[in-house]
């Protein structure tokens, strides 16, 4: 689990010097993975992957624009690095290695479920995007 | 009189597209894009500007009778910094805190700036973050090494390929092709295990997640030709690493 912790914080922090995140956001960016990978392996034992990727990613997106909003840079640089270790690239390339076998039975069952992980990763960031316009425009009124 | 007011307006409008420019280029999804341009138009005196982002152009028109202008669009690369400097930029000048001359000044900085990392050092965090999802994806310690070499290896070449062929999507195909194949002859050498795992690991790097994002921010917030386009960008540069890796399975 520590191991886990470590090499997700780096991994993203890592993947944030690809996409050249600024040097400052480096350690926050890393922490938003380190947070995403814990409650993605903690909730995939017991629950769905699917699930499991949804509340990552929504915990992904809470944590960017509370970083956001506290280091005033544009949410994507934190939302970016957080969410890539859940992107199903273990999945979609076993769904691959089975069309190659000509095994399709397994194939399209992997890729089904590859499509449907990557729809809960693109709901949990939009609805931490909603939930925080909606809050801002609550919060206005009163 | 009228003359002065209308270079002005033109240098206002220079301003904001050279700002759009820089952060369409940069990789910023297009509502910020979009927001920037017309905050920074607000402040300058022109309220009642639009503009239309696509990933491919720009098209910025005042409110006037001053023609619309276009900025065509046609390198895309990932620079986060950029986008956070002309973020800066444009929040300073909204706020009163720099002038135009000096945000002008600023932008063309920015421009010309290089990326923040050397070449060789985004290779090097390639390499170890594919060493760490190898680890994360519940791999050995054993296959470290090799994962690290073919992570280092799939950004090098992409990035090689990129400079000598105009495709995109093939010098992705090529770079997860070459990636593959080295996976394959490290665990034939005995160095590495699980060929399965180090691939995974090692591609990540070049997995399309900011397209990914952005194309799914896009589209909800109503970018709908944005959305779609860059949706088809991811789809394209996924299947040409998807059809890399095939083609190493279906000749080895």
């Amino acid at each position: 689990m520590i191991a886990q912790l470590i090499t997700s914080f780096i991994a993203s922090s890592a993947f944030s010097v690809i996409f050249n995140a600024p040097r400052r956001s480096l350690p926050q960016c890393g922490l938003v993975g380190m947070v995403s990978w814990a409650v993605y392996i903690l909730l995939n034992g017991s629950y769905s992957t699917v699930l499991a990727t949804f509340a990552a990613t929504f915990v992904v997106g809470a944590t960017s624009i509370v970083f956001a909003r506290m280091y005033k840079t544009p949410v994507i640089i934190f939302s970016v690095s957080g969410m890539i270790p859940l992107v199903p690239g273990g999945m979609a390339y076993d769904a691959m290695r089975h069309f190659v076998e000509n095994d399709y039975n397994v194939a399209l069952q992997l890729a089904a479920q590859a499509f449907f992980i990557s729809g809960a990763i693109a709901i949990g960031l939009v609805l931490a995007e909603v939930l925080n316009q909606m809050l801002r425009k609550v919060g206005s009124r009163i | 009189m009228e003359d002065k007011l209308d270079h002005l307006t033109y240098e206002t409008i220079e301003i904001c597209l050279l700002a759009g420019k820089i952060m369409l280029q940069s990789g910023a999804e297009t509502s910020r894009v979009e927001d920037t341009m017309t905050r920074m138009a607000t402040s300058l005196g022109l309220p009642r500007s639009h503009s239309y982002v696509t990933p491919t152009g720009i098209i910025f028109s005042t409110d006037g009778a001053e023609p619309a202008k276009l900025i065509r669009i046609t390198e895309r690369t990932t620079d986060l910094s950029k986008v956070a400097e002309v973020n800066n930029v444009s929040r300073a000048l909204t706020s009163g805190a720099i002038t135009m001359p000096e945000a002008r000044l600023r932008l063309r900085e920015i421009e010309q700036d290089k990326h923040t990392y050397p070449i060789w050092f985004q290779i090097v965090a390639a390499a170890i973050s594919s060493g760490c999802f190898l680890i994360m994806f519940r791999g050995g310690w054993y296959d470290f090494i090799p994962a690290v070499l073919c992570g280092g290896l799939g950004l090098a070449s992409v990035i090689y390929f990129q400079r000598i062929v105009a495709v995109k999507f093939f010098a992705e195909f090529s770079a997860s092709f070459l990636l593959g194949l080295l996976a394959f002859l490290i665990v034939k050498l005995g160095i590495g295990y699980e060929v399965d795992k180090i691939i995974i690991g090692s591609v990540m790097p070049i997995v399309p997640g900011l397209l990914i994002t952005n194309a799914v921010r896009d589209l909800m917030s109503g970018h709908l030709v944005s959305g779609i386009s860059k949706g088809a960008e991811a789809f394209l540069t996924a299947f040409a690493i998807g059809t890399g890796i095939a083609l190493v399975f279906i000749l080895l």
